[in-house]
């Protein structure tokens, strides 16, 4: 029922963004987002909506907190 | 593909296991966190992250897919509409071939009934636009996630006048259900995965009295096998601290207020009611019925229909599986007579049941 993924916004028309995953492209209404939306990011989306977009910053940084838990593991 | 791959990394993924078994080795006693979301389940059985844990911690999936908890008496109301040829029932596909009392959606698509797969609620308004001599009916099921897309088709509805679509709904929301679970002494959980997608609309805040009345600790926790063992890491230092907080480990997608419009438009549409769940019982507040104000839209009221006792599948203990009491392997119908290709049971009808999950991974 949901797709478990984040899409890329592939192009954007009234208010409506095409997103597509490994091939597959989806229209997703945007009425949802508060902010606007620009071509190459990335949506979750679930039954034809977007529910929430990919914060790429917040992305990096939880990447950086779990190689912490054991890089500091590996020096100890 | 970019925000997966990264999160699928060997490395990462052992890395972060080990440092589990490592912090693991202080506990006193075994401890059990359920997620409640069958995208949580689908992963962990895909990739295997239970063989990467040790004996002491332990994953169970509750009720987190929303076809498993829906009760056969919703599936009979919506194959009684479907027995009416005025009406056109479009539906998630996930719904169609879980058994109702005597047959399935599918089963009533064979015979000629106008069942259709949707991918959207809007897909539904679009045909009941093109078919303005037809009664459009959606099944709406699903929780927060699914709840503002069929609200925005209800809104749209109504600014384009139209009088041939209706909502079968039977929402439900997740903070009720896992309050009831988390009471209950059978299932010892000691704390929550809690649901990636649903937490973007209804935010980190929501779990907070769960955490602070019920002492349980809960991690807002993504799909990718990092994510999920970063969750439970800090689910599990939780433990060790004697805390129990809301923490949100998926933050590049969840906020603590969550989707403000995405609730608006909920609210706007629908009003919380105590609702049915398959396995769990009537659970007050749990669900959410459509308001008086839209009541023209609302299958359940405008379009009365004779319903059959709601007969269970024989044998199924879906309901004890949804709950964590057993594994999908302790059903004695699990592969015997029960198998993806002839189910018996709503969870492994569904792609994201736990039964379904189970069969096709194999994971204990
Ligand atoms: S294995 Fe089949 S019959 Fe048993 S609980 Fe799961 S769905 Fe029900």
């Amino acid at each position: 029922m949901c797709l478990g993924v984040p899409m890329q916004v592939v192009s954007l028309r009234d208010g409506t963004a095409v997103a597509e995953i490994d091939g597959v492209r989806r229209e997703a209404s945007l009425m949802m987002l508060a902010e606007p939306v620009a071509v190459g990011e990335y949506l979750i989306v679930h039954a034809g909506f977007a529910i929430a977009r990919i914060d790429a910053a917040e992305a990096e940084e939880t990447l950086r907190l779990m190689r912490e838990v054991f890089d500091h593991e590996d020096m100890a | 593909m970019r925000f997966q791959d990264e999160y699928r990394a060997r490395g990462l993924v052992q890395g972060l296991a080990q440092s589990i078994r490592g912090e693991a080795a202080a506990l006193a006693v075994p401890l059990r966190f359920m997620e409640v979301c069958g995208t949580h389940t689908m992963a962990i059985a895909q990739f295997g992250l239970k063989t990467l844990l040790p004996e002491t911690v332990r994953l169970v999936s509750g009720p987190g897919c929303p076809v498993c908890v829906t009760p056969v008496g919703y599936l009979d109301h919506a194959l009684a509409l479907a027995g009416d040829p005025v009406n056109m029932v479009t539906s998630f596909g996930d719904l169609l071939r879980v058994p109702g009392s005597c047959s399935s959606l599918m089963e009533q698509r064979a015979c000629g009934r106008d069942v259709r797969i949707v991918y959207s609620a809007l897909d539904a308004l679009t045909l009941a636009v093109q078919h303005p001599d037809r009664r459009v009916i959606f099944l709406g099921v699903g929780f927060e996630t699914t709840a503002p897309t069929v609200a925005a088709a209800i809104l749209n509805a109504e600014r384009l006048g139209l009088s041939n679509f209706f909502v079968l709904a039977s929402h439900k929301t997740m903070p009720a259900a896992m309050a009831a679970l988390t009471v209950d002494p059978r299932l010892q959980i000691a704390g929550y995965i809690c649901p990636a997608h649903v937490s973007t609309v209804i935010g980190g805040e929501a779990y907070r009295p769960l955490a602070e009345q019920h002492g349980i600790p809960c991690v807002v926790t993504g799909f990718e096998p990092a994510d999920v063992l970063q969750g439970v890491l800090m689910l599990l230092r939780q433990r060790l601290a004697g805390e129990a907080r809301v923490e949100i480990q998926y933050r590049r997608a969840v906020t603590w207020e969550g989707n403000r419009r995405a609730q608006e438009l909920l609210q706007q549409v629908f009003e919380p009611c105590d609702a049915p769940w398959r396995g769990l019982g009537q659970i007050p507040g749990s669900g959410l019925a459509i308001r008086d104000r839209f009541g023209r839209f609302d299958a359940g009221r405008v379009l009365p229909v004779e319903l059959p006792e709601p007969r269970e599948p024989a044998g199924c203990r879906c309901g004890e599986v949804l709950t964590g009491s057993i594994a999908p392997e302790d059903c004695p119908l699990f592969h015997t007579v029960c198998r993806p290709e002839t189910p018996v049971g709503a969870c492994m009808v569904s792609s994201e049941g736990s039964c379904a999950a189970a069969s096709r991974y194999g994971v204990r």
